[in-house]
């Protein structure tokens, strides 16, 4: 018995200690229900007093980055959470080149990064850089349109994308499995790298397996979010009433919301923040130094 | 309604009340003719709902979000109901909405409006026209698809209706409306309603002049804009198959007031209002367009002295002031070429004379040369001359020498070499 099998146990402590950041960014056209997913997810409000703009002030509208900071804490750990939001995305009447200030935007943050890890202090070094970005693919076209390849193409070497279903209460099962491949054929044929879910060791169980399977194969996630609580089947949950029935978005034979949650909290955050440091941020700091 | 004339009352029946009647027939025995305009996003479901609207399967295959441009794409059916006749003709925006930069989206519609426009009034300025068995294409109506985002009408719907209003009757509507819940529908219709009016854009009203629908048509006005939802599927409900929606939480039933406004929709775009949008789009939208063309072509209602003009005098006006512009062109051109004519003359003259002045001196030169050569020939004969008699003397010389020298060997060596 020598002892080092406590490493984990001694990780887990001083992670807890030093807290975890993340920062994830949310992109697509206004009405998508984006601010209502990231409440959905998050469980809080971030967005009390959001002042939306009309469509006369949106036809030649330029694109914003708003960041909002909040610290969560749940059994002891802490969390540094930071949305990216970026108002003003597709909104106006011509969007060329709209995805300009998001991309500056994330290479200022590598560019920060650099020089910080550079630098001679490195002690409080904050990392900014952007983890994931939640791209919305809207649910009532055929598949995706020129914006969203033209904005995942300029993204996808920067920043780890993660495409979703907007509003997915508006689609049949039939219409969603559809959608679904319609935009995995097109992620394909337009050469666009998606964050890849990492493969399951061969040592996991066969439930994890299994749930790791089913992971990978409902991307593109097709969610749904709620700022209220709703009653159904006599409980409480986060849903969206209709005269026909009630969404909830738990459920996982309505959504894939849990699937996301899962994802991106519970089980690959880590994994998000790793090919940002290790494959997004490496890239561009190669670019820099060769230059 | 006292205009000037007598009221006479009858003493017996007459039978003129029987005119809306002979109208009527007049028109059934016509055929009706009735054209829809959808705009909208790419699948924001525009031929879903006009399916669902005529119970029918209109052949509209769906298109890819890929098109550089807008495009309109118009189709005509034959529909019968009862004894009615009705020449429907579907147009359809096409790739609309897609673009990276749609500040050119809006014009292929107006154009294809006017065109239509145009094409009447072409047919109605005509010598010989014939009215009455014109197929008449103007569009009637025009639904303009707003995509369910819960917020507000997209920019681009603003300029796109703004740029529409006074020319066509447009309904809004929301389309794929099952997205919206109860409660937010309806701050979403009062958000939309209120950008339209603070924008001055004019969206048709259901008239309420009539007094047998304007109870109707005033509380449908309220209900604006349509939220609906259409489906090409049926779903058994009890014991009837319905068109309807199924999610795992529900079924959404398109004919179901509490779930929709398609009824609303059908009721005030085909049962009530069909006919006031025709007579709108004729007595207003054509008119307007009417008046504005004439305009820029030069015709007035009253000419230079506050008078009058008739639209023959016009006309007459017109074609004399055409015809002397023609006849002044004429011989504008005319000028110019004999013009031309004349330069390109004076032009060959003088090159004529060059030419000729360098004919002369190549003569002379060629003359010159001439006598040169003659005299070198002589000189060259004189020295052949001379060269031969040389030539005679040395010969004989070296005859005489030979006699005495051997000059045999000499020869044979040259002949064995």
């Amino acid at each position: 018995y020598v002892g080092f099998a406590t490493l984990p146990n001694q990780v887990h402590r001083k992670s807890v200690k030093k807290g975890f950041d993340f920062t994830l960014m949310v992109a697509g056209e206004s009405g998508l229900g984006k601010s209502t997913l990231v409440n959905s997810l998050f469980l809080t409000d971030l967005y009390k007093d959001r002042k939306l703009l009309n469509a006369e002030e949106r036809i030649s509208q330029t694109v914003e980055i708003v960041k909002h900071t909040v610290d969560i804490e749940e059994k002891g750990v802490k969390l540094k959470l930071t949305i990216v939001d970026t108002p003003g995305f597709g909104d106006a009447v011509n969007n060329t080149e709209c995805w300009k200030p998001i991309t500056d935007y994330i290479d200022q943050q590598f560019e920060q990064y650099f020089r910080d890890e550079s630098g001679l202090n490195r002690k409080n070094i904050q990392d900014n850089r952007v983890h994931c970005c939640l791209y919305f693919i809207s649910p009532f076209g055929h598949g995706l349109r020129p914006v969203d390849v033209e904005f995942m193409k300029a993204l996808h070497e920067k920043v780890n994308i993660v495409p979703l279903i907007a509003k997915a209460d508006c689609l049949i099962p039939s219409e969603i499995r559809k959608l679904k491949e319609r935009i995995r054929e097109e992620i394909d044929k337009f050469g666009i790298k998606v964050y890849q879910f990492p493969e399951c060791d061969s040592d996991e169980d066969e439930e994890f397996k299994q749930q790791d399977r089913e992971l990978k194969e409902s991307a593109p996630f097709a969610v749904i979010g709620s700022n209220t609580v709703v009653e159904a089947k006599g409980q409480r949950v986060r849903g969206r009433l209709y005269p026909w029935g009630i969404v909830e978005v738990e459920n996982q034979a309505h959504c894939d919301f849990v699937k996301l949650r899962n994802m991106l909290i519970r089980t690959h955050m880590h994994d998000l923040k790793d090919v940002t440091c290790d494959v997004h941020y490496e890239n561009y700091r190669a670019q820099c130094i060769q230059q | 309604q006292n205009d000037g004339y007598r009221t006479l009352s009858l003493s017996g029946h007459v039978g003129f009340g029987s005119l809306p009647d002979q109208l009527v027939k007049k028109s059934i025995k016509q055929g009706f003719c009735f054209n829809i305009l959808c705009i909208g996003e790419t699948g924001s479901g525009k031929s879903t709902l006009i399916n669902s609207l005529f119970n029918t399967n209109f052949d509209d295959p769906a298109s890819t979000h890929f098109l550089p441009n807008v495009r309109l794409r118009a189709q005509t059916y034959e529909l019968r109901e009862s004894n009615v006749l009705l020449k429907l003709t579907i147009v359809n925006t096409v790739g609309f909405g897609d673009q990276i930069n749609k500040e050119d989206s809006y014009q292929p519609i107006v154009d294809y409006i006017d065109a239509q426009f145009e094409a009447y009034l072409q047919e109605e300025l005509k010598i010989k026209r014939s009215l009455f068995t014109y197929h008449d294409t103007r569009i009637h109506v025009c639904l303009y698809f707003i995509s369910p985002t819960g917020h507000s009408v997209k920019s681009l719907d603003l300029l796109t209706m703004k740029s529409l209003d006074s020319k066509v009757n447009i309904i809004p509507i929301i389309g794929k409306a099952d997205s919206i819940s109860k409660t937010e529908l309806q701050k979403f219709k009062n958000k939309i309603m209120s950008e339209l009016v603070s924008n001055g854009v004019q969206i048709y009203q259901f008239p309420t002049d009539d007094e047998t629908v304007s109870k109707i048509n005033t509380i449908m006005n309220g209900h604006l804009p349509f939220a609906v939802v259409g489906s090409t599927e049926e779903v058994k409900i009890g014991n009837k198959m319905v068109r309807a929606r199924q999610y795992p939480w529900g079924i959404v039933q398109v004919e179901n007031e509490n779930h929709c406004d398609f009824v609303k929709l059908r009721e005030m775009l085909i049962c009530t209002n069909m006919e006031d949008l025709r007579e709108q789009t004729h007595a207003r939208h054509y008119e307007l367009y009417r008046r504005c063309r004439l305009e820029e072509m030069g015709f007035r209602d009253i000419g230079p002295e506050n008078k009058p003009v008739s639209l023959q005098e016009a006309y007459e006006a017109k074609r004399h002031e055409f015809y002397l512009e023609l006849q002044r062109k004429e011989e504008e051109m005319r000028q110019q070429f004999v013009q031309r004519v004349k330069e390109k003359e004076t032009i060959l003259k003088e090159a004529e004379q060059q030419v000729q002045t360098k004919f002369e001196h190549h003569m002379l030169m060629h003359q010159e040369v001439k006598l040169k050569l003659e005299k070198k020939k002589k000189v060259l004969e004189d020295e052949i001359a001379m060269f031969i008699e040389k030539k005679a003397n040395a010969e004989l010389l070296q005859s005489q020498a030979s006699v005495s020298t051997p000059v045999v060997s000499l020869k044979r060596d040259k002949d064995r070499k």
